[in-house]
């Protein structure tokens, strides 16, 4: 069970970033929840790739022993920097809509649209 | 209303997690015969101590290809929506 | 937007520190933990670091925005280049051309650890330091933009 406590925790990150995402009217507010929610998918792919007593990929004056899968580590990095290009380019698009309709609710930028 | 409503679907959403997180097994990972691969012979073939730069940059090179140029393009977009904005001021 | 002199003053000693220390990182990309992409934000966080200190209009050198756009450029045609360069001596696209031919980067290395050489592990270094610059370009790109409609005065290119 404590052995568990990262995917516990990436079901705990998981549903925080949904309902942030789902709840929230602040556009701003949204993009945190994406990036929560990222953070989760991150943590999850690191953890399937632990194993047990394992230590880095790297051999250099490393101590003899198992080493965690690597291929995992390297897709996190992709999504990492994925993720930071979404980012960035979501908040350009943020700004744009304030600049349109002068607010970031989205209840509001409804309303002025009709 | 709304918000009530997907606080009871994340509190269910939680549970079914949590459900599947306690049984997972979590440092044993089921497959990892292409991972023992590189770890064994990744050092001779591309000459990297640091398996994973190796296979980031050699073994699944196309990967590290469109990341950059994701990259890329969403910063050509992010210019692309500023400049316009500055000239339409 | 003006920030205090101490600000000014400690961003512009931590600057080459910074910059040293992420081209460390994206050198040694294949020995230590790290690479081109952690590198390349290292040394965009330096530069950010200034751009906060200082106005962009301020600013002279290898800070503008041409120059990050060229190295932004520069990074991925160097990195779509070095893996080009392997259909040149017989080889499929992305393929390690420079490993284990014991010229430039491409000293053998046997299983196991080892106290780590710089000269090994074939185009990977010349990957990690493509990247290392477009990345280093990229992000402060988009910092500038961002914060190139804060400044009203500010001169833009």
């Amino acid at each position: 069970m404590i052995g568990n406590l990262p995917l516990i925790t990436v079901g705990l990150i998981t549903v925080i970033g949904l309902f942030t995402i789902v709840s929230k009217r602040n556009l701003i507010k949204i993009l945190m929840g994406l990036n929560i929610f990222e953070a989760a998918v991150n943590l999850f792919l690191i953890s399937i790739g632990y194993r047990e007593g394992g230590i880095a990929p790297i051999y250099t004056n490393a101590v003899q022993g198992l080493m965690v899968l690597p291929t995992p580590q390297a897709l996190t990095l992709t999504s990492i920097v994925i993720g930071v290009a979404t980012t960035a380019m979501l908040l350009a698009f943020v700004t744009i809509i304030y600049r349109n309709y002068g607010t970031v609710d989205t209840d509001r930028i409804r309303e002025l649209r009709e | 209303m709304k918000r009530i409503v997907a606080a009871v679907i994340a509190i269910f959403l939680l549970g079914v997690f949590m459900l599947i997180a306690v049984q997972l097994p979590f440092g044993r990972p089921s497959y990892s015969d292409m991972d023992d691969y590189f770890l064994r012979h990744g050092q001779e073939e591309t000459g990297a101590n640091n398996i994973c730069t190796a296979v980031v940059f050699d073994y699944r090179g196309f990967d590290t290809l469109g990341e950059a140029s994701v990259l890329f393009s969403a910063v050509v977009t992010t210019g692309l929506i500023f400049r316009r904005l500055e000239r339409g001021d | 937007m003006q920030l205090s002199r101490i600000v000014r003053t400690a961003a512009d000693i931590l600057y080459p520190f910074i910059l040293i220390f992420g081209l460390y990182i994206v050198i040694h990309g294949h020995l230590t933990p790290g690479g081109g992409f952690q590198g390349g934000a290292v040394i965009a966080t330096g530069s950010v670091l200034l751009l906060v200190a200082f106005r962009y209009s301020e600013l002279t050198g290898d800070l503008r925005k041409g120059w990050m756009k060229i190295f932004e450029s520069g990074g991925l045609l160097l990195f779509i280049g070095t893996a080009l360069a392997a259909l040149l001596v017989g080889g499929v696209f992305f393929f390690n051309w420079l490993a284990n031919t014991g010229s430039l980067f491409g000293i053998p290395v046997a299983f196991g650890p080892n106290p780590g050489e710089i000269y090994t592990a074939g185009v990977i270094p010349v990957m990690n330091l493509a990247v290392g610059i477009e990345v280093w370009g990229g992000l402060s790109l988009i910092v500038m933009y961002m914060m190139g409609d804060l400044e009203e005065g500010g001169e833009r290119s």
